[in-house]
């Protein structure tokens, strides 16, 4: 019999692993958001004129509800697989902290879905006029902004887990709570495109990414388990 | 020791389990005969903490379950209807992430587990995808005994699986009761374990 026990970190950690290996088996469902944020994106320029000043005043806006609709997108697979086989309720009887484990779901999917738009999306924004100097205060944004999104979703992904087909009430679910990450990211990178300082907004997307990371896991927890029932 | 006492549990609007009691003890299995539909898996679920008994108490080593859950699950190993394994991993890579969540694995151990419940001849790069259902259900078996568990909650571990199978689970169960475990099992056809204390249950207003 096995006395020693893994301690929730090392837990976490496994999951990291193993999502990582399955994301490598089977890359098709983890490039779609990246695929589709790229496309949207580049559709904005060929709908409205080429002309690249009303192009650059568009382009936060265009990154922006891009970036919301691929974080969507991805949610939809956050949870639902290990709630179809099962390996939810291993984790909620392992002993371990639920939270922790589910967090380390949640990261190591935005690992796999937010990280690729988040480094895609400065390049999205040059190609829609925004010049080079903004490329920092862009990424910063968009980094703040998708871990938050990410762990927003993982509370309408953990509510909506009992429900079949899930995806339109998940959006009903997320898309006021991501209003702020809307808000204040749009603002931070027009002020970076315009050459402004974005320090401010890029302090308030950070707070909103520390609230969110300490409440929204807890949220997400309680949900799943929930739907475990 | 794992108490149930006057257990009652609603789903919906029916009073499925209407006051259920029974103990185990270390070495004993009780297998549940019940028929379709008269709430096997609700108890089994209802132990392990995803459902809520409107009424009754649950108490394991003589202390109230709800007082310290993680030890009560870290001594609890669930077998439900879906073996939560991930169909594009291999047999090997499927017990090593399952015991990494509880206790960290030996390489070795986890290749003797396999080739134990039967699964020695399978191609080691081979995803658990192509496995036929009863191949499957035997890695779950796998997962068990590496477990070590002190209970065994079993929903239908015999589904599934040829008499070569069957017999695996008996000599499982076997060793584990003769290591102080307990198990509570569903099942319809009853798992034969001669020499040992197990107790057939077919319906929940038996008293056991």
């Amino acid at each position: 019999m096995n006395s020693r026990r893994n301690s929730s970190i090392a837990a976490a950690t496994a999951i990291l692993q193993r999502d990582l290996l399955l994301a490598f088996r089977r890359p098709g469902e983890w490039l779609q958001p990246l695929a589709f944020f790229l496309i949207v994106t580049v559709l904005f320029p060929l709908a409205l004129d080429p002309e690249l000043a009303r192009l650059r005043h568009l382009a936060p806006a265009a990154l922006w509800v891009s970036l919301l609709l691929a974080s969507l997108l991805a949610l939809d697979f956050l949870f639902r697989e290990d709630a179809r086989d099962g390996t939810l309720e291993q984790y909620a009887l392992s002993g371990q902290s639920f939270t922790a484990l589910l967090l380390a779901k949640t990261a190591t999917h935005w690992l796999l879905t937010g990280l690729p738009v988040v480094l895609a999306g400065p390049l999205a924004a040059i190609s829609l006029g925004a010049s080079p100097d903004a490329v920092p205060g862009i990424f910063l944004a968009l980094l703040l902004g998708s871990v938050t999104l990410s762990l927003l979703g993982a509370i309408g992904a953990g509510l909506t887990l009992g429900v079949r087909r899930g995806g339109a009430l998940l959006s009903l679910l997320v898309l006021p709570l991501a209003m702020p990450v809307l808000v204040f990211g749009a603002r931070a990178t027009a002020m970076a495109i315009a050459g402004d300082d974005a320090s401010g907004a890029l302090y308030l997307l950070a707070a909103l990414g520390v609230l969110a990371m300490t409440l929204a896991p807890l949220a997400a927890a309680a949900a799943v388990r929930i739907s475990l029932e | 020791m794992l108490e149930v006492s006057n257990l009652h549990l609603w789903r919906g609007e029916r009073h499925l389990l209407r006051g259920v009691n029974f103990t185990l003890f270390g070495g004993q299995v009780l297998q549940m005969l019940w028929p379709n539909g008269t709430g096997k898996t609700s108890l089994l679920r209802c132990i392990a903490g995803f459902l809520h008994a409107e009424e009754g108490a649950l108490r394991w080593q003589g202390k109230a379950v709800a007082a310290d859950r993680d030890a009560f699950h870290w001594a609890l190993a669930y077998l439900g209807h879906e073996t939560a394994l991930k169909g594009d991993l291999t047999a090997f890579e499927n017990l090593r992430f399952a015991c990494a969540l509880r206790s960290p694995p030996a390489a070795e151990h986890l290749l003797a587990t396999l080739a134990a419940v039967g699964l020695a001849h399978i191609d080691p790069e081979q995803p658990v995808r192509s496995f036929s259902a009863g191949q499957q259900r035997r890695v779950a078996l796998a997962r068990l005994s590496l477990w070590g568990a002190k209970l065994w909650l079993l929903d239908e571990p015999a589904a599934n699986l040829d008499a070569s199978g069957q017999a695996v689970l008996a000599g499982l169960l076997q060793s584990h009761l003769q290591a102080g475990g307990m198990a509570l099992i569903a099942t319809h056809q009853g798992i034969e374990l001669p020499g040992n204390d197990s107790r057939h249950w077919h319906s929940p207003q038996e008293l056991v």
